[in-house]
C-alpha cells in the first residue's frame, strides 16, 4: 500500500480574493481589474522583491500565491532544496504576454520586440521565479490543460513522493488571461507539518472550488 | 546635457520597470550593473532597445553596452555623439 | 519497479528527412539541415534557419487523404505520429491503455497573426485544444497530457512516459514533440542578440549563438515484454534557481539533474558510453554545460550537439536528439558535431568531431532551457528478453 501524503497548506487568489489555509485575507471588488488587483495584494502583504515589476502578470500572479503559502508553510526550512519539486498546470499558457510580444513585432514601422516581455512567452518561467526567489532546486515541470485536473495531479504527485524523486511537491494551478486569473498554489508532504489534510483527488477538488 | 540625463533617467524606470525606484534615487556617475542599480543581463539588452527606439541609435554589438551603460551619464554621452 | 520502459518505434520529421531513417542518413554524412535565406517571412534581416519545406509537408500531409484543415503544426504531430505507429502493429492508439503526451514551447503561435488568425477558431491558440486535435485524429479517448517547459520540455515528457508507464494505468504511451518556425520566435531571440549569422557553431572557440530550426519527433514507449529494444533507465529534471534567462555559471542545475538520472537507472558515469548534449552554442550554455560533465566526471565520454543540423528545435528537440541518439546506439555510429573545428569551453570535454563507429550501451541525453530549467534522460541497450 503506498503511504498516505497531506496538503499541508494552500493558497487561493480569484475573484478578487486571497485565501490561505481557508481564510479569507486580502480582498477588493471581484470586478477590479486583474493586474491591479494582483499588485494591490503584493502590496499588502508587503512582499518587497523589487523584481516583481518586471515580471509579467502570470508570474506576479504565481509569486504572490507561492510567497503566501510559503509563509504559512516554509517547506524551504525543512527540506534540502533538490528535494523540492514544483510541479505547476494551467490553461492559457503564456498568451497574456504572447500577445504583447506579438504586438511589437506586427508593424515593421514599429519594430520593437522587447527581450524582457520575450523572456516570459514560456509558462514556466513562473517556476523558475519562485525557485530563484526560495533557491528550490527540485524537479520541475510545467503542464497545459483545459481545467485543474485533481485526477492527474493527485497521481502524479503521489508518484513523486512515493517514488523518492521528491520529499515535497509545490503544485497547482496559475492562469493568467484576459483579465481573467485564477491561481491554487498547495505543498504536498509526507509527513503532516501542516493542515493535515488527506491527499486525494476527493480533497483536491474541494480545496480548489 | 543635465537635462538628457535627467530625462533618461525616466526612460531608464519606465523601459526597466524599475517601479520602486525615483529619479533622485539613480546617481547621474553611480553604476548601473552590478552593485549599483542591480540590473542583469536582460535590462542590458533593454537599454539597447532604448536607445534605438528613443533616439534610433542602432547598437550592433550587444559586447558594447558594458561601456555604454556604465553610468546615466555614460549613457547620455553615448546618445548626445551618436544622435542623427 | 517491475517494468522496463522499452521504445519500440520512433519518427523524426525535420529538413533533413521525414522518417528516422532518413534523419540518420543524412546525419551520418553530415548535411546540415540549416540553410541561410536572404529574405524570409520570419525576419527582416537574412536568417539562417533549419525550415522544413513546405511543399513537401503538404505533398506528404496530401497522402492522408484528410478532408479538414489543420494548422502546421498539427500536421507535423499527425505524419511523425502516424509515421511511427505504422512500425509495429501490437501499437493500438485506440486502446484506453494508450497515452499520447505532447510536447510543445509555443504550439500554434503563428496563429495569433493577422493573417493566419481566420483561418481557424480562436480556441486552436491553446495548447490543450492541440491536444484535443490530435486525439480526436486518431481516436484515442484519453485526454493528452501537454508539457510547456522551454527548452526541457522534450525530454521532460520521455521522463514522464516512463514514469506514467511505471503504473498500471497505460500500457502504451506515445510521445511526440514540435515547433515551428515562427517571426514570433526568430524575433525574441534576435531580441537576446542570441541568434547567430551562420550556422551555429555548438561548443566551438567561435561560437556566437544559435541557429533556430522546426521539426517533429516521435517516440513511442510500452511496459510490455519485449526481445530486444532500447530502454529508458531514468530521468530528472532539476532547476538553477539562479536566472531566468542565463544559466547557471557552475551548472549546478544540470549536474543535479545528471546526478539523479543516474542514480535511478544504478549507472556509474564509467559506463555512459555517448552523450548527446544541449549544445545551443551560446557562449554560456555551452560553457555551463561543459562545467556540468566534468563536475559529474563525464568528461572524457563522447559528446555531440546535433543543433548545427537541425538548429534548435526548442520543444522537439529533446525528443529528436534522443531519437538520433537511440539510433546512434542501434547502428554503433556516433554522428560528428557539424561546424565544430575547435573546442571553445574553458574545459577539456570530448566533442565529438566526426561520424565514427562505436558500441554504446549508455546513452545520456541532457537540456537546459529558459526558466532555468536542466533535465538529463539516459538509455540503455536492453539485451535480455523482458
Amino acid at each position: 500500500m503506498a503511504a498516505p501524503n497531506y496538503i499541508t497548506a494552500y493558497a487561493k487568489i480569484r475573484s478578487g480574493k486571497v485565501i490561505l489555509n481557508g481564510e479569507t485575507g486580502y480582498s477588493a471588488n471581484a470586478d477590479e481589474p486583474a493586474a491591479d488587483f494582483v499588485k494591490a495584494a503584493y502590496k499588502h502583504y508587503e512582499l518587497n522583491y523589487p523584481k516583481f515589476y518586471k515580471m509579467d502578470q502570470l508570474c506576479r500572479l504565481a509569486f504572490v500565491c507561492s510567497e503566501l503559502l510559503l509563509r504559512a508553510n516554509k517547506v524551504t526550512a525543512n527540506y534540502a532544496t533538490e528535494d523540492i519539486a514544483i510541479i505547476v498546470a494551467n490553461n492559457a499558457a503564456s498568451l497574456e504576454i504572447d500577445t504583447e510580444h506579438q504586438s511589437t513585432i506586427a508593424d515593421a514601422d514599429n519594430y520593437f520586440p522587447s527581450p524582457a516581455v520575450f523572456v516570459y512567452t514560456l509558462p514556466n518561467i513562473l517556476i523558475g521565479e519562485i525557485a530563484i526567489r526560495n533557491s528550490i532546486k527540485g524537479e520541475n515541470t510545467f503542464f497545459i490543460f483545459d481545467t485543474f485536473d485533481p485526477r492527474f495531479m493527485n497521481s502524479y504527485i503521489h508518484s513523486m513522493l512515493n517514488t523518492g524523486r521528491a520529499k515535497c511537491c509545490i503544485a497547482g494551478w496559475v492562469d493568467f488571461y484576459e483579465n481573467k486569473y485564477d491561481a491554487f498554489l498547495y505543498t504536498v508532504e509526507q509527513t503532516n507539518n501542516g493542515l493535515g489534510i488527506a491527499h486525494t483527488e476527493e480533497q483536491l477538488n474541494n480545496l480548489y472550488k | 546635457m543635465d537635462e538628457l540625463i535627467d530625462k533618461l533617467k525616466g526612460e531608464i524606470i519606465e523601459q526597466l520597470n524599475l517601479e520602486d525606484l525615483k529619479k533622485e534615487d539613480i546617481d547621474n556617475d553611480g553604476p548601473l550593473f552590478g552593485e549599483g542599480l542591480g540590473l542583469d543581463s536582460i535590462d542590458a539588452l533593454e537599454l539597447i532597445v532604448l536607445l534605438e527606439k528613443n533616439y534610433g541609435i542602432k547598437v550592433a554589438n550587444p559586447a558594447d553596452g558594458k561601456k555604454i551603460f556604465q553610468s546615466v551619464r555614460t549613457m547620455a554621452q553615448y546618445i548626445q555623439d551618436n544622435k542623427k | 519497479m517491475n517494468h522496463k520502459t522499452h521504445i519500440i518505434a520512433d519518427n523524426i520529421i525535420s529538413p533533413l528527412g521525414f522518417t528516422s531513417a532518413e534523419n540518420f542518413e543524412q546525419l551520418k554524412q553530415m548535411k546540415t539541415g540549416v540553410q541561410r535565406f536572404e529574405t524570409s517571412a520570419l525576419s527582416s534581416e537574412p536568417v539562417c534557419t533549419a525550415a522544413i519545406d513546405s511543399a513537401r509537408l503538404n505533398r506528404e500531409f496530401g497522402k492522408l487523404n484528410v478532408t479538414k484543415p489543420y494548422t502546421r503544426l498539427e500536421q507535423l504531430f499527425i505524419l511523425s505520429i502516424s509515421d511511427a505507429v505504422k512500425q509495429n502493429p501490437a501499437i493500438d492508439l485506440t486502446s484506453p491503455k494508450t497515452l499520447i503526451i505532447l510536447s510543445s514551447t509555443k504550439g500554434n503561435i503563428d496563429l495569433l497573426q493577422k493573417a493566419e488568425a481566420d483561418k481557424f477558431d480562436k480556441k486552436r491558440l491553446f495548447l490543450w485544444e492541440t491536444g484535443n486535435v490530435i486525439a480526436d485524429y486518431f481516436k484515442n479517448s484519453n485526454k493528452p497530457l501537454i508539457i510547456s517547459n522551454a527548452c526541457i520540455s522534450g525530454v521532460l515528457a520521455i521522463i514522464m512516459g516512463k514514469r506514467l508507464l511505471e503504473g498500471s494505468e497505460y500500457d502504451t504511451i506515445v510521445v511526440s514533440g514540435a515547433d515551428i518556425l515562427t517571426h514570433f520566435v526568430v524575433s525574441g531571440f534576435q531580441s537576446f542578440k542570441a541568434v547567430s549569422n551562420e550556422v551555429c557553431k555548438p561548443y566551438d572557440a567561435s561560437r556566437d549563438g544559435i541557429s533556430l530550426g522546426e521539426a517533429c519527433g516521435t517516440m513511442v514507449l510500452t511496459n510490455k515484454q519485449q526481445q530486444q529494444s532500447i530502454i529508458v533507465t531514468g530521468g530528472a529534471s532539476s532547476n538553477d534557481a539562479n536566472h531566468i534567462s542565463g544559466p547557471s555559471r557552475s551548472g549546478d542545475g544540470l549536474i543535479l539533474s545528471i546526478e539523479k538520472t543516474l542514480k535511478e537507472a544504478n549507472v556509474h558515469p564509467s559506463e555512459i558510453d555517448f552523450i548527446s548534449g544541449h549544445g545551443t552554442a551560446t557562449l554560456y550554455n555551452d560553457e555551463m554545460e561543459a562545467q556540468a560533465i566534468t563536475t559529474t566526471k563525464l568528461q572524457d565520454v563522447p559528446m555531440n550537439s546535433l543543433k548545427s543540423y537541425f538548429g534548435h528545435t526548442l520543444g522537439a528537440a529533446g525528443i529528436i536528439e534522443a531519437i538520433v541518439g537511440i539510433h546512434s546506439m542501434k547502428n554503433n555510429t556516433l554522428i560528428g558535431t557539424y561546424n565544430f573545428k575547435e573546442l571553445g569551453v574553458t574545459l577539456p570535454i570530448n566533442i565529438i568531431k566526426n561520424t565514427q563507429t562505436a558500441t554504446i550501451n549508455n546513452c545520456l541525453k541532457t537540456a537546459a532551457g529558459f526558466g532555468g530549467c536542466n533535465a538529463a534522460v539516459l538509455f540503455q541497450k536492453n539485451t535480455e528478453s523482458n
